[in-house]
């Protein structure tokens, strides 16, 4: 690592450096940030999913509405 | 559906960022005049033209929606102008941090390009508080739509008019990239590239998540048998209704 180290061209960090990096770190913070709050959104995103899925299994009605829509209004030829 | 090609482009933007900063540190020689403090102006430069693209986007996608009254290009417009203000944030940073090192102070007054570019950020940072301040969805979304297309005409006319001015202080890149030396040009055009994806990858992202949360929102009113209108708290997001289609099925192509 120290060797190729070595053989990287050399950044004059000692004067400009600083300001440089300092440049670069803000705009890739403010990226970074940025992916941090979408994160929490999307977590926000999931919990209400799960509630949602939640409140599809706790409800009662769920499993006679599905079998309503399941059945034909009408009963097809050759059935009784 | 927003979040399509979302994966394709994140990896070509996270692949146009690794190789710009490639070229920026490892390929394009130093700068005569400012030797290595350059290097700052392969993130700032294409920080600022995407930014202010971005503003003059969200100007004609307000356009379509003034047009339409489809609440998608109210949406898009939005996001474009969001993007752009947080792209500014950093154009403004790092260009402050460019000119300390330059200059010795962290901002000049006497100097046009950035007092214009503060003038038009400030300017757009009015748009959100515009949103805000009007309740009523359907207002809120001509109004903005308005302020949009005044400002993104605005964007142009400013950028010519420090053009024409004479104090010529801030160095000049766009006006002079056919004079940069080719490595030099190459970097910042592979730069600009990579700034561009990603503004692109992020708004994507902004866009499938205001949807996906629209369409989540559908669903819960469908379970809880709410009727009628939503309820809408007071926003400045524009509220993003599914469609029919995509509200029955939580799953639906959206707009």
């Amino acid at each position: 690592m120290g060797a190729l180290l070595a053989e990287l061209p050399a950044l004059p960090l000692h004067t400009a450096g600083k300001y440089v990096a300092a440049a670069y770190v803000v705009a890739f913070a403010i990226v970074l940030i940025y992916v941090a709050i979408m994160g929490i959104r999307l977590s926000r995103i999931e919990r209400e999913l799960g509630e949602l899925l939640q409140l599809t299994e706790s409800s009662p009605e769920a499993p006679a509405e599905r079998e309503r829509e399941s059945t034909p209004a009408y009963p097809m030829k050759g059935h009784t | 559906m927003y979040g399509k090609g979302l994966r394709a482009l994140s990896i070509a933007t996270v692949a146009a960022m690794a190789l710009a900063l490639a070229l920026v540190f490892f390929y394009a020689p130093l700068e005569a005049e400012q030797g290595f403090l350059q290097k700052i102006f392969y993130l700032h430069v294409p920080l600022a033209i995407v930014a202010l693209c971005g503003f003059v986007l969200g100007g004609l996608l307000a356009i379509q929606h003034l047009r339409t009254r489809e609440a998608r290009w109210d949406m898009r417009s939005y996001v474009a102008i969001h993007m752009s203000l947080i792209f500014a944030v950093a154009t403004l940073i790092t260009g402050s941090i460019w000119a300390k090192g330059s200059w010795g102070h962290w901002w000049v007054w006497s100097e046009p390009t950035l007092v214009s570019f503060l003038i038009v950020f400030l300017l757009y940072a009015t748009y959100q508080p515009l949103r805000f301040a009007i309740e009523d969805p359907e207002r809120q979304s001509r109004y903005a739509s308005v302020f949009a297309v005044t400002a993104g005409a605005f964007v142009p006319l400013n950028f010519i008019a420090v053009r024409l001015s004479t104090a010529y202080l801030h160095p000049r890149v766009l006006g002079s990239t056919s004079n940069l030396p080719g490595p030099m040009a190459l970097t910042f055009v592979v730069s600009l590239a990579a700034m561009a994806l990603l503004f692109a990858t992020l708004c994507k992202y902004e866009l499938t998540a205001k949807h996906t949360r629209a369409q989540v929102r559908a669903l819960r009113r469908r379970l809880t048998g709410e009727t009628g209108a939503p309820i809408r708290r007071r926003s400045a997001a524009p509220s993003l209704q599914p469609t029919a289609a995509s509200a029955g099925s939580a799953t639906g192509s959206g707009a």
